[in-house]
């Protein structure tokens, strides 16, 4: 890989709920390097998307564990104190595009101010300046310039999509994760808005996490894929290989669930139930549903490396 | 042997047969000025075979689930009959309307919006068995307990006292399947069954909808968006846009030989995993389905079509033109 521009280390981050303790992100590590996209994927409810929050520090209130690592360009981003972490981090170096994009845009400003106001607000520029660079980042994501003062509520869910995209580039930040960009999305949309990710991952040079369930969709974008199950991270590959023949059996199986246009392939589903995240038994969280589970997997696994290919949380690859 | 007898004796009589269908929604101001119709569905006609899976693709807007529901009885449509097994849904009387909503049943896309949450499993299923006058209790309860068997919700026992809430996504959508199929109907309308499930998840729903189906030769309307699981499903497919089909054919020749241009852009837009994908950049044809309040003059793809014939595909509606038997397509490209 290139220039490592964030590494995740041991990441952790559990919340306190009625019935105790719900082990979101559990001692996840992973690298992303500069002008890389990294896909991560899983079924809903794995922690992704608390995986994504637990970077850029957006917790809820119920936190029980959040510790671990988080070094962009070799600084540990977690020592910095709440306020320095805003106005040198969030969004200025890591922004995030959520996953509702409806409930993300404010309805009563004008697209063109809200996607103008992290620069405002972090100061970098004066607000005619700010103006003129939002401006730049909606052709960036090819959004027509009259669309600057309308509402929210005014545009189709592509455009708002587009929006929350532009929102995200206006700061110029070198990392931007992508919480299920297109997932709500129509087909010819999403190809669209694919499309145009790509191109600024091109010319802009920018490293992407996209956090996606769809694996058809996610190959679109990664140059490198982790795959979570039960808020573990089992499988970070390469993308020529992963979506080739992935390593671990989750990941085969998911791989085996997508129903494929091209190919005679009868899609297999996975039987039983995701584990719960709740007092997780100390085994291999896959284990339950494996269908090539022997003993070894009554212990959980550590990472084995596999060459260039990658590394797997999998007791086969010992 | 019974069943291919039955299949084939039915033939000449489809059991649903939808004869130019308008489904216009009026848009008032102020409560009274008319400013316009909303043309959710503008002129479809379809007919279908006793237990045969047709697939309903489009994009979000374009009136499938308009469709489904005019179907379903639940809108009186603008224009145009829906016939079931030869009688039509325009003027029946409200008993034999009560039967034909035993006759069809629905499975909705979010199975927890469709469920009660003030009633339990037991209760949501006997529902629709009081409604229709099953009127001894036994009955009812094999029957519900037969239903979540054959949705393999099991055991029943454990899960006849739960509401809603306690099942997972892929329980609550088998669920709401075992209240579609409990008056063993005819018909299922399936609006987008898999849209809100887990990847892993989908393709088990999808497999006991089409396991249902042979057992008990029940038509399936599948609506969806994605064209990558109606090859695995159903045997037909109709492709909407703005309202109207603007093809129709067998999966199989539809997949390898697709003859509009928007169903080309479908096909191209979809991804199968594969890390070439990386290296390539799609065409798909650029802006958004039209507005249905003021749809385009001529073909309403022509404003997106990237092979439309200059004077003519913007002033006249292209008809209906089958390109092979059975393969139609609404498409001046394909004139004679």
């Amino acid at each position: 890989m290139e220039e490592v521009l964030l590494r995740v280390e041991e990441l952790c981050l559990h919340y306190r709920t009625s019935r105790g303790i719900v082990q979101v992100v559990d001692s996840v590590s992973f690298e992303v390097g500069r002008n890389q996209a990294l896909a991560v994927i899983g079924e809903s409810g794995c922690g992704k998307s608390s995986l994504a929050r637990a970077i850029l520090r957006l917790l809820p209130r119920n936190v029980a564990v959040y510790t671990g690592g988080v070094f962009l360009d070799g600084t540990n981003v977690m020592l910095l104190g709440e306020e320095r972490f805003r106005q040198e981090v969030r969004w200025v170096k890591v922004s995030l595009v959520p996953q509702a994009v409806m409930n993300s845009l404010n309805p009563v400003v004008k697209v063109g101010d809200q996607v103008a106001e992290p620069l405002v607000t972090h100061n970098l520029v004066k607000k005619a300046e700010a103006q003129e660079r939002a401006k730049q980042v909606f052709r960036l994501v090819g959004v027509p310039l009259d669309f600057l003062q309308r509402y929210a509520f005014e545009l189709s869910g592509g455009m708002r999509q587009r929006m929350a995209i532009a929102m995200a580039l206006v700061a110029d930040p070198s990392l931007v994760i992508l919480d299920e960009p297109t997932s709500a999305l129509d087909v010819l949309t999403q190809a669209n808005i694919l499309n145009m990710l790509k191109r600024i991952k091109r010319e802009f040079q920018r490293s992407f996490i996209l956090i996606s369930h769809d694996v058809a969709t996610s190959s679109e974008l990664a140059d490198s894929v982790a795959v979570m199950y039960a808020g573990q991270i089992v499988e970070v590959s390469n993308a020529a290989h992963f979506y080739h023949e992935p390593l671990h059996p989750y990941s085969q199986k998911l791989m085996a669930s997508v129903p494929r246009l091209r190919q005679d392939r009868k899609p297999e589903f996975i039987p039983g139930q995701p584990a719960s995240l709740i007092n997780p038994a100390k085994n291999c969280r896959f284990a339950p549903r494996c269908q090539l589970r022997f003993s070894e997997c009554e212990q959980e696994p550590p990472f084995f490396e596999c060459g260039d290919r990658g590394r797997v949380k999998c007791w086969r690859y010992a | 042997m019974l069943a291919v007898c039955m299949r084939q004796g039915v033939k000449e009589s489809p059991l649903l047969s939808v004869r130019g269908l308008h489904m216009w929604f009026e848009l008032r101001r102020w409560g009274f000025g008319r400013t316009g119709f909303v043309r959710a569905v503008a002129g479809v006609s379809f007919n279908m075979r006793r237990g045969e899976a047709i697939a309903v693709v489009g994009e979000s807007g374009c009136g499938k689930s308009t469709l489904a529901k005019t179907i379903l009885g639940l809108y009186q449509p603008t224009e145009g009959e829906v016939i079931f097994e030869g009688k039509s849904l325009n003027g029946m009387g409200i008993k034999k309307r009560q039967w034909y909503c035993s006759q069809v049943g629905y499975v909705q896309q979010d199975p927890y919006g469709a469920l009660p949450s003030f009633m339990n499993v037991h209760r949501i299923l006997e529902e629709p068995l009081i409604v229709n006058r099953v009127k001894n209790s036994r009955e009812r309860q094999s029957r519900v307990r037969e239903a979540l068997e054959e949705v393999r919700l099991v055991p029943p026992d454990e899960l006849l006292s739960k509401f809603p809430h306690m099942l997972s996504g892929g329980q609550q959508q088998r669920l709401v399947i075992a209240r579609a199929i409990i008056l063993r109907p005819k018909l299922i309308v399936a609006d987008e069954p898999v849209s809100m499930l887990d990847a892993s998840v989908r393709v088990e729903i999808l497999e006991l909808l089409k396991q249902l189906q042979h057992q008990h030769n029940l038509g399936v309307i599948y609506i969806t968006h994605d064209l990558a699981t109606v090859r695995y499903f159903s045997e037909r497919v109709l492709v909407m846009y703005a309202g109207k089909v603007v093809e129709a054919t067998e999966v199989g020749s539809l997949l390898s030989d697709p003859c509009h241009p928007y169903t080309r852009a479908l096909i191209v837009a979809i991804s199968d995993p594969d890390a070439a994908n990386l290296e390539t950049f799609k065409e798909v044809p650029p802006g958004e389905p039209p507005s249905l309040l003021n749809p385009p003059s001529g073909c309403c793809f022509h404003p997106r079509c990237p092979s439309a014939i200059h004077r003519l595909c913007n002033k006249e509606e292209p008809p209906q033109f089958e390109v092979k038997p059975g393969h139609l397509v609404m498409c001046w490209l394909y004139r004679k």
